[in-house]
């Protein structure tokens, strides 16, 4: 037990670590194609951090919608906008602005995480027991069913709008 | 594990999520930073959604959502790109600055 | 059981239904009935008056005393307790000292006595309250205004003659006026008058006496008018109306301080006069009271300095004149001082002077109304200025003290001055309506019934005995001479001379109009009955009425005690009056007044007739002259009422006025007015302009100001609008946090 925790726990920060400094350069590279890896980085990550929070279903259709469409619709993006190859100096705000986005997010992650640290210190997950995809393939269809519903359509619209915002005529 | 972990992590990620949104110039990497934002905001509901299911064995909710979230973020991405895109097609840069015709 | 001094108010109201009724349907019924409409209701209220007189010498004989006076008093409501005394106290007070004791309550008793010799009061009878019926016209803030009727001796006997006069006008004028252009509106306004008199002659308050004398005024004002197509008869009618105003002012002002000087409390004529004698009265208030209320009288009756309206008033026709301004309405102000006597005795200390205004006056008066008659030609105004010269006989008796003397010339000066005035009608009649006496002369022959009354009222005026004239101003005249406590010798003085004067005058006037040759124009003859049968009527008056008041012992010669001095016992008041002493009849005052008129009636006949003594003096010397131009002047009183104050009113006083109108208040007015525009003008510039729409552009440009400063945020650009939301997120978060 204390080793498995142990495993998790250091496969939680190594795979944290990761994430976060993919994260930052996502925000700070100054190549637009980097600026994509990086975010494959993070996002990888965050499946990983799922398959560690037992969370299955979640970790591949992460894997398989952003990593697997998302990051492509962001390439096809970078291409058909003409993105510049290799270093681009034009691709941050001025620096007052960026200043300004320091500022807020970091009184914005001091704010959270008092109240994180101050509402959830020791608090423990337990055993942390697989999340059966039946299990949440049933809470979809029954419990909120609704919503799927509504998010098929909210997908029918945007594929829709999207098409139609980007249609050549 | 605590759950903290998670949660700062997803705290972590969305402030780089929010400085990238107000700092970055080009169009495509301020929807980028928006995923950022949208992935730790996932993290934290399954890490919620995990802790739940420990209690109670039928409770599946944090998955669920962070589906729909992710769901809601690709139709989102899409068709913010596709802005994008229009925005490229009449000014030639995507530089989201220039797009201040609102202005009052 | 009905009693008509009960309801003494039927006669006056009757004479206004007769007015009403002429008013209304006069023009359409004729002439004919309209004169009977008035002869008739005229008529009915002389017989009633006889019958009201008749009620009075009754209670005079049988007073109510004791448990009957105070069951009459509490039921009748008829004596008014004003002096914060009960009734029963009042009573007691009022007749003690004859001698009675009076109970308040049914316990009559022992203890009455009439005492018939003098009492406290110098009447020679018991106390006999006054017959006063009243009710309520108004109340203000706690005082009670009454209106109601107040008959004793005074008010029969002038309820009497004024009927009598007034009939025999009535059935004269049918004659005079016939064919007149306004005959029903002149018999109109005999049935106003006549009523208006009554009214005022029974008023048992000084607010009624007002109304009354007011009304009369204004008939007085439309009778003289009567042929107003001629200014002169206007402007006779207006100086009349307006002479007569300037006195009610002193009137009003009179009513007003009496009344306050009586306590405040009430205009009952009973109450002032109980007051004025009680000795509770302020007696400076009292003067100046007596005094102002002599003001109206002064008009009124044609005293000095305000009898200059009654000989223009003579453009009246003559009936008007021998009713209104001979016998009844000219005694209208020796009728108030008669009634109010207990405030004038008291305020001008008539018992213990020897001289005061109002005798004066009076005396005065008659000097020169006497000596104005010499130098007129026309005889009704020879007739006014004898009337003024009576009138103020008559107020110098009611001077001094001899109330009787001077009410009793009033009765029997009403009969003969009426005889005469109606007689120059007569004879005018006859001369084509002119009354010039330069134009008449033996028109004895010509108009004999005319001549004989004319005469006999000519020598009652005189005063020559045994006529009505000679008892009652020798009355007058040891009235003067005895006084109260001193003797007035001056008036007594003037008295005689005046005997002297209208004797004369009287005689200058008898003798051109009646003797001699005819100088005139016209073919006189005598007069028709309707004319002649009323003169006959009150000559005979004349020659009987004196004896009314036949003196205890007239030299030595006394009659039985209930047929002397029979007016004086009916019409002397014996409740709230004065104790005055009553002259004996005086045999050497008799003879030297009667020597003086005959001496008088002597010297006009050698003057006149037989054209002896001084003709053509004023021609001759100068002062004469100027006295005789300064006599036809009539003491330029006229000039100086009318060319200085009044022409200086209208005049400088006007321009005066007017200048002052014009130039300061309406210039203050003015400058007012500009003022307020210059007022207007720097609010509208400073602020409405500068303040208050500055204010309100400030506001709007505060708006705009404001809108323009927070438009900044919104720049479109849509990190812009992130980043803002992001630090919204941040505070909202922290304050959830950390406060809630």
């Amino acid at each position: 037990m204390l080793a498995l925790l142990v495993a998790q726990n250091i496969a939680f920060y190594i795979i944290a670590v990761m994430m976060v400094f993919g994260a930052i350069r996502v925000v700070t590279t100054k190549n637009v194609m980097h600026a994509a890896l990086w975010l494959v980085l993070v996002l990888s990550g965050a499946a990983a951090q799922f398959i560690l929070l037992a969370a299955e279903f979640v970790a591949i259709t992460q894997v398989l919608v952003y990593l697997g469409a998302i990051i492509v619709l962001f390439l096809f993006g970078i291409m058909l906008t003409r993105a510049k190859t290799g270093t681009d100096d034009d691709l941050d705000n001025k620096k007052s602005a960026k200043f300004i986005g320091a500022g807020i997010g970091l009184a914005l992650f001091g704010l959270m995480s008092y109240s994180l640290i101050d509402g959830f210190k020791d608090t423990e997950f337990g055993d942390l027991t697989v999340q059966r995809t039946a299990e949440v393939s049933d809470s979809i269809f029954s419990t909120y069913l609704l919503p799927f519903e509504v998010l098929s359509v909210l997908l029918l619209a945007a594929l829709i709008g999207a098409i139609v915002i980007a249609r050549r005529d | 594990m605590f759950l903290n972990q998670f949660l700062l992590l997803a705290a972590i990620l969305f402030c780089i999520g929010v400085y990238g949104v107000l700092a970055r110039k080009n169009g495509v990497l301020v929807l980028m930073s928006i995923e950022l934002i949208l992935n730790s905001v996932n993290i934290n509901l399954v890490a919620f959604g995990a802790y739940w299911h420990v209690n109670d064995m039928a409770n599946v909710t944090g998955q669920v959502f962070a589906l729909f979230v992710i769901a809601v973020a690709a139709a989102e991405v899409g068709v913010g790109l596709a802005l994008v895109l229009l925005i490229y097609r009449n000014r030639q840069s995507i530089n989201i600055d220039d797009v201040d015709m609102l202005k009052g | 059981m009905f009693n008509i001094i009960d309801k003494v108010w039927i006669i006056p109201a009757l004479m206004a239904a007769s007015f009403l009724v002429i008013l209304f349907f006069g023009k359409r019924w004729g002439t004919r009935v309209t004169a009977g409409i008035g002869i008739a209701s005229v008529s009915i209220c002389l017989i009633l008056s006889v019958v009201v007189a008749g009620n009075w010498i009754n209670r005079v004989n049988n007073p109510p005393t004791g448990a009957a006076l105070a069951a009459e008093i509490v039921q009748a409501n008829g004596l008014t307790p004003q002096t914060g005394k009960t009734i029963g106290e009042e009573i007691n007070a009022a007749t003690k000292d004859s001698g009675e004791t009076v109970a308040t309550d049914s316990q009559s008793a022992s203890g009455e006595s009439h005492a018939s010799e003098a009492g406290a009061y110098g009447g020679e009878h018991e106390s006999v309250p006054p017959v006063v019926r009243t009710v309520t016209w108004f109340q203000i803030g706690g005082l009670q205004f009454e209106m109601g009727t107040l008959v004793d001796g005074l008010a029969a006997m002038m309820l009497i003659t004024v009927c009598i006069i007034s009939l025999l006008v009535h059935i004269y004028s049918t004659e005079y006026l016939r064919g007149d252009v306004r005959f029903t509106h002149y018999y109109a306004f005999l049935s106003l008058f006549t009523a208006s008199m009554l009214f005022y002659v029974l008023s048992s308050n000084t607010l009624q006496m007002l109304v009354g004398w007011e009304l009369v005024g204004v008939c007085s004002f439309g009778l003289i008018g009567h042929w107003w197509e001629e200014k002169k008869n206007t402007d006779a009618a207006l100086k009349a109306f307006l002479t007569n105003r300037v006195g009610d002012i002193g009137l009003i002002l009179g009513v007003i301080i009496t009344f306050f000087a009586a306590g405040g409390s009430s205009f009952n004529v009973l109450h002032l006069n109980e007051y004025a004698l009680s000795g509770n009265a302020n007696t400076a208030l009292l003067l100046i009271g007596a005094l102002c209320l002599f003001g109206g009288v002064t008009s009124k009756s044609g005293q000095f300095p305000l009898h200059t309206w009654l000989p223009d008033a003579m453009a009246g026709p003559t009936p008007v004149s021998a009713l209104i301004h001979a016998a009844t309405m000219v005694v209208a102000g020796v009728y108030l001082i008669a009634r109010l006597y207990g405030v004038f005795f008291s305020g001008l200390a008539i018992g213990s002077s020897t001289f005061h205004y109002v005798a004066f006056i009076g005396g005065f008066t008659t000097i020169i109304g006497g000596l104005l008659a010499f130098v007129q030609t026309d005889l009704k105004k020879v007739l006014a200025y004898s009337t003024i010269s009576q009138l103020g006989y008559m107020v110098m008796a009611l001077g001094v003290g001899a109330w009787t003397a001077g009410v009793f010339h009033l009765f029997t000066h009403a009969f003969f001055k009426a005889c005469l005035f109606l007689g120059a009608g007569s004879v005018a009649h006859a001369c084509h309506h002119s009354f010039d006496m330069r134009e008449m002369g033996g028109l004895r022959k010509k108009m004999p019934v005319t001549h004989a009354t004319f005469l006999v009222a000519t020598l009652a005026l005189a005063g020559i005995f045994p006529l009505a004239g000679f008892w009652s101003k020798d009355e007058i005249l040891a009235g003067s001479a005895n006084g109260q406590e001193n003797a007035y010798t001056i008036m007594l003085i003037f008295g005689l001379i005046t005997a002297f004067l209208t004797a004369a005058y009287m005689g200058r006037a008898y003798w051109m109009t009646f003797w001699g040759k005819y100088r005139g124009h016209a073919h006189p003859h005598e007069s028709p009955k309707v004319i002649t049968v009323p003169l006959i009527i009150l000559a005979g008056c004349a020659v009987v009425l004196g004896f009314t008041n036949f003196p205890k012992s007239f030299f030595g010669f006394k009659l039985p005690g209930s047929f002397t001095t029979r007016f004086e016992h009916f019409v002397e008041p014996t409740f709230a009056f004065p104790a005055i002493q009553h002259a004996p009849f005086t045999p050497w005052l008799a003879i030297a007044s009667t020597i003086l008129a005959a001496g008088g009636l002597f010297v006009a006949y050698q003057y006149f007739e037989k054209n002896r003594g001084p003709h053509g003096l004023t021609s001759r010397s100068k002062i004469a002259h100027a006295g005789y131009t300064f006599l036809e002047n009539k003491y330029y009183l006229d000039n100086l009422y009318t060319g200085v104050i009044a022409g200086s009113t209208t005049g400088p006083l006007a321009r005066a006025a007017n200048w002052f109108n014009q130039n300061i208040i309406d210039g203050v007015v003015n400058g007012i007015g500009n003022g307020a525009r210059k007022i207007a003008g720097v609010v509208y510039v400073f602020a409405d302009q500068i303040i208050i729409d500055g204010a309100v552009n400030g506001s709007g440009q505060g708006s705009e100001g404001a809108g323009q400063l927070l438009r900044k945020i919104q720049t479109g650009k849509v990190q812009q609008y992130a980043s803002i939301l992001f630090a919204g997120a941040v505070v909202l978060a922290g304050v959830l946090v950390f406060v809630v």
